[in-house]
């Protein structure tokens, strides 16, 4: 794909992905504008610019305390940012070292092993919550951080072990072979010379790692005894009644949600291209 | 909506049941956690209470909070506001753990379920008979299960007539004067309607049917096919399909819309919709009217909350005296503050109480309502009444839907199994247990002949398992404990907070009842059929149009590369909850962008959810616009395996673009592509809040996959928890067989 198409060609490209981008952020555009309105209606109206701008669901978002004055928006951020964060390394961590493993090794049970991944995904995952809340409770990790980082990464391993596997099986043996030769440990092979070819693969694990803890609030809402320990999804739940939602609200917090994660995929995606040079894998 | 997405979310309760009787108990047991009462007289009490209120509700909760603190210095109240989604799962878990809190607020529908279960303790507990003169009666009837009142009401709500005030005088005082009038202000085919409200939805459409002088209860049975359900469905049809005052599909976003935008003069709906209601619109709000037919007033379900002391409280007393406290002393807050509909009479001899229009409203209504029953055999009903108005609504005739929903209604009331003897079902388990021990002996001495040894095999892959053994350890203790729970559960069934074992009873009526027949989307095969092509259909079309944006976005010479890979993972960062609502509205019959784009290219509006494949395609549609941008972020990574200096010498081979393709990036990009596309395969399979939010399962259920309908075993018809776990173990079992069929991608030979 070196050479460079026909003008006509980049215009049909360009045009493609407009028209995608285009399907991407339409209905988006509604989120947007029910956010800046000053109604709490699901705002379905023919105009997609509200009557009257303003910035008061976000004011009262970002400003909300509870009645000991602690600023809840500030701490929920955070609680968001260190369960997602952790949940993105522990689930980084485990499902590297057992993708390898997997991926370059030859040992009995391993295609029972693969399997046994494979098999928690099939078991509809809601069904889990009580079981999951004694195991909590009886770890004492109930209505702690680390307790939703360890959940939240053990539902993520399993894809994160079948992407980095195959994409470790892409990569030649031969530069590993090379350096055992030249007396490099399993593990400095490993660390040294597997993962920084695995780039692309990890920025796809390390996205979709995030995004599981980023968003969930079912586990969440159920495990965590303090509204200060909340995290963002489950504060932005809380807008959601049982006959009436304030939709305003939920908006301007979905907003603030998910810009983070463009934020995130935008400083990621540098690793998702250009990762392997064709040099680098002749070895 | 939410009231369903709730019930979806519950479902997890249903393992409590069990746990008694699974290993899990014997170790719970030994580590439960100890509470010890802080009431030794020198620290304050402390009291938990739990609520989903939000907003000023919350507010005024607040401040009532901190005026019972003042007054009883020895109580510290802690407060946890709770989404309601997650509020029943929330209480169902915590609280047999001792981890509940003292005192909760909630609608009363769930009462009768609780109370059987030991969830909510009564209110009047024999010591206490709290006097009950001040509340409302029909409030405190709602909170009354079997002779026991389980909590103190503490406000109500119900549905009244809305209306335009620039458009309506005198708002109509019968049904035929709402026709009437309705009729003159109504002009569809310019969007004007003189009536809105959700009319497929049966707590709105109770009030016709009360109204009509319909029940839903026949002593302990509900029924749907009754006289007065057929008048009140006649009535229905006669609003929305020969008067046309009411518009076709109205979602309660759309009757937003057209009463801000005054193109409806009147809508029935609820106090929630005041805050939905714009500035300039100036509205008031009535009692329905009378139904002309039988002189009876429309009679709208009635809801109430309640203020419940959870069982497993640590500070009872101090709890009811909260409660109390809530209740009656603080009524007028939270009439004034919170604008709740209060249960508490005396709150109304305060004038900015009693002088409150709305509040007057609703305290109108309040004797021309009926408490939404609160048995658990109440839940069997809505989904088969949703079904009746949908079809009349759609042009089906009354008695055919009535008759259609009456069997769907039987069919979900499935006959409780017989109670099986355990001993014979444990020893074929060991018999099998024994024989797969077995044949992995038998395997591993073979291959020891071969290899020289398992163990010997096994130790020179020590440095595999220690890689291994961290995210192992983690998944057997996280996911497989609890799985196996589940399991255990398909073998049972659950009556009354009871758990017995039935053996394979349900699986033998899931997989051969004869109650439907194989096209009736109650049956399992019709279910797994939609559910195979719904998995086919969305991931085809999220790996095509993933990999395809992909492809484009990968070619060097394009520009803001970064800015248009950005713009295309939106819909993935967005929270979904919303965005398939918004989905939702733009396949909106009349006012949807969809059909608007249909229309200006000449076509004819389609009526998305009226038939199977318009509904499955709007699903479908929703579903990949939410799944592309994963399957593209997968692309994208995995196309960065395959080495350029391919491309390059194909080049100078003169290969075209497609052979190019076909030859070089697809075979190359299958060992890093298929993982996520046999895993988006499995949770597909599964996906089923788009199905809900989307089209509901409309028309008739037939849009549903297999986990909806185990939600709907489980929460909409007579919480049949065994039925609904025996319908997960199968959808395990297809996903396991499928997967085992496509080893390829499980085993490592890919790279032999």
């Amino acid at each position: 794909m070196s050479r460079e198409p026909s003008r006509f060609g980049k215009v049909l490209t360009h045009a493609c992905l407009l028209v995608a981008v285009a399907v991407a952020v339409y209905p988006v555009l509604w989120v947007i504008k029910m956010a800046f309105s000053d109604t709490q209606a699901f705002g379905l109206s023919a105009s997609l610019i509200p009557d009257r701008v303003t910035g008061a669901n976000f004011k009262a978002l970002v400003t909300a305390t509870d009645d000991e004055g602690t600023w809840l928006f500030g701490r929920h951020l955070l609680n968001s940012v260190v369960v997602s964060t952790g949940t993105t390394l522990l689930g980084l961590f485990l499902a590297c070292t057992a993708a390898y493993a997997f991926s370059r090794f030859k040992f009995p049970g391993r295609r029972a092993g693969l399997m046994l991944f494979l098999v928690t995904q099939m078991f509809p995952g809601v069904m889990m919550a009580i079981p999951l809340y004694i195991l909590m409770d009886m770890l004492g990790l109930l209505g702690t951080l680390p307790g939703l980082m360890l959940v939240y990464g053990m539902t993520a391993i399993p894809f994160c072990v079948f992407m980095l596997k195959g994409y470790f099986d892409t990569i030649p043996r031969e530069l590993e072979e090379a350096a055992l030769m030249d007396g490099a440990s399993q593990f400095v092979i490993f660390w040294k010379v597997v993962m920084p070819l695995a780039k692309p693969a990890l920025a796809v694990t390390a996205l979709f790692s995030f995004m599981t803890a980023w968003n969930e609030f079912i586990l969440a809402a159920t495990f965590m005894n303090d509204e200060r320990m909340f995290t963002l999804p489950v504060a932005l739940q809380r807008y959601v009644g049982d006959y009436g939602t304030e939709w305003g609200m939920f908006a301007a917090g979905a907003v603030i949600v998910s810009v983070p994660v463009v934020a995130l995929f935008f400083a990621l995606q540098r690793n998702l291209v250009g990762g392997l040079t064709a040099g680098g894998v002749k070895g | 909506m939410s009231r369903i997405t709730a019930d979806m979310m519950n479902e997890r309760r249903h393992l409590r049941g069990l746990i008694p009787t699974a290993l899990l108990l014997a170790v719970c047991g030994t580590l439960a956690p100890s509470h010890v009462s802080a009431s030794d007289g020198e620290k304050p009490r402390e009291v938990l209470l739990w609520h989903s209120y939000r907003t000023a509700e919350e507010e005024a909760l607040r401040r009532v909070l901190d005026d019972f603190e003042k007054e009883h210095p020895d109580i510290k109240v802690r407060t946890l506001g709770i989404p309601y989604d997650a509020f029943a799962s929330r209480l169902t878990a915590a609280i047999p753990r001792g981890r509940g809190p003292d005192l909760f607020i909630f609608a009363h529908e769930r009462v009768g379920s609780w109370a059987s279960r030991g969830v909510v303790v009564p209110f009047d507990d024999g010591v206490h008979a709290p006097d009950l003169e001040g509340y409302f009666p029909e409030t405190v009837d709602a909170l009354t299960y079997e002779g026991h009142l389980y909590g103190l009401p503490l406000a109500f709500k119900s549905i009244a007539l809305f209306y335009n005030r620039d458009l309506v005088d005198e708002p109509p005082a019968t049904t035929d004067e709402m026709v009437a009038l309705a009729g003159k202000l109504s002009d569809p085919s310019a969007g004007r309607y003189g009536l809105a409200y959700p009319a497929d939805d049966f707590f709105f459409h109770s009030a016709w049917l009360f109204g009509f002088g319909g029940k839903l209860f026949d002593a302990d049975t509900p029924v749907l096919d009754t006289d007065g359900a057929r008048m009140s469905l006649e009535f229905l049809r006669n609003l929305v399909l020969r008067e046309r005052v009411v518009p076709q599909e109205p979602t309660p976003a759309l009757v937003t819309r057209l009463f801000n935008e005054g193109a409806a003069a009147m809508v029935v709906n609820g106090p929630w919709f005041i805050g939905e209601i714009e500035d300039d619109i100036d509205w008031a709000i009535s009692l329905l009217p009378k139904v002309s037919e039988t002189g009876l007033r429309a009679t709208p379900f009635l809801t109430v909350e309640g203020v419940m002391i959870a069982a497993r409280a640590r500070e009872p007393d101090a709890a009811r005296s909260l409660a109390r406290y809530i209740a009656e002393d603080g009524a007028v807050t939270r009439a004034v503050v919170g604008r709740q509909s209060v249960a508490w009479s005396p709150a109304y001899e305060n004038p900015r109480v009693g002088d409150d229009p709305v509040l007057q409203a609703f305290l109108d209504q309040l004797p021309h309502t009926v408490p939404t029953d609160n048995r658990p055999a109440m839940q069997a009903v809505w989904e088969p009444a949703r079904g009746a108005l949908g079809d009349v609504m759609r042009g089906g005739e009354p008695d055919v839907a009535l008759a259609r929903a009456q069997s769907r209604l039987e069919g979900a009331v499935r006959d409780a199994p017989a109670q099986r003897s355990l001993a014979p079902y444990l020893l074929v388990f060991g018999l099998l247990c024994f024989a797969g021990v077995g044949a992995w002996a038998y395997r591993s001495v073979r291959s020891t002949a071969a290899t020289g040894g398992l163990m010997a095999e096994a130790r020179r892959s020590r440095t595999a398992y220690a890689y291994l053994a961290p995210a192992f350890a983690g998944l057997l203790f996280l996911v497989l404990v609890p799985f196996a729970v589940a399991v255990g559960i398909a073998f049972t069934h659950h009556e009354g907070g009871e758990f017995y074992f039935v053996g394979l009873a349900n699986f033998r009526d899931i997989l051969f009842g004869e109650s439907y027949g194989v096209t009736d989307p109650l049956s399992f095969y019709f279910t797994l059929l939609v559910t195979i092509l719904w998995t086919v259909a969305n991931v085809a079309l999220h790996v095509t149009i993933g990999l395809m944006l992909a492809l484009l976005l990968k070619e060097p010479w394009l520009r803001m590369k970064g800015v248009y890979r950005a713009l295309l993972i939106i819909p993935w960062a967005v929270p979904n909850y919303i965005t398939a609502l918004i989905w939702k509205g733009m396949f909106h019959k009349q006012f949807g962008a969809i059909n608007g784009v249909l229309t200006s290219l000449g076509l004819e509006p389609v009526s998305w959810f009226g038939s199977f494949w318009t509904a499955f395609t709007a699903n479908l549609v929703t579903n990949t616009w939410l799944g592309f941008p994963f399957m593209m972020v997968v692309a994208l990574g995995a196309l960065q395996s395959i080495p350029s200096d391919l491309y390059e010498a194909a080049d100078v081979d003169g290969a075209g673009r497609l052979q190019k393709f076909f030859r070089i990036t697809l075979p190359l990009l299958k060992p890093a592509m298929l993982p996520a596309v046999l895993l988006g395969m499995i949770w597909t399979f599964n996906m089923f809040n788009i199905i809900y939010l989307v089209s509901g399962g409309e028309p008739g259920g037939s849009t549903d996959i297999l986990i909806s309908e185990a939600y709907r075993w489980a929460f909409e018809r007579q919480e049949q928890y065994g039925y609904a776990a025996a319908y997960a173990v199968l959808i395990f079992c297809i996903l396991v067989g499928y997967t085992l069929s496509t080893r390829r991608v499980t085993g490592g030979e890919e790279r032999s």
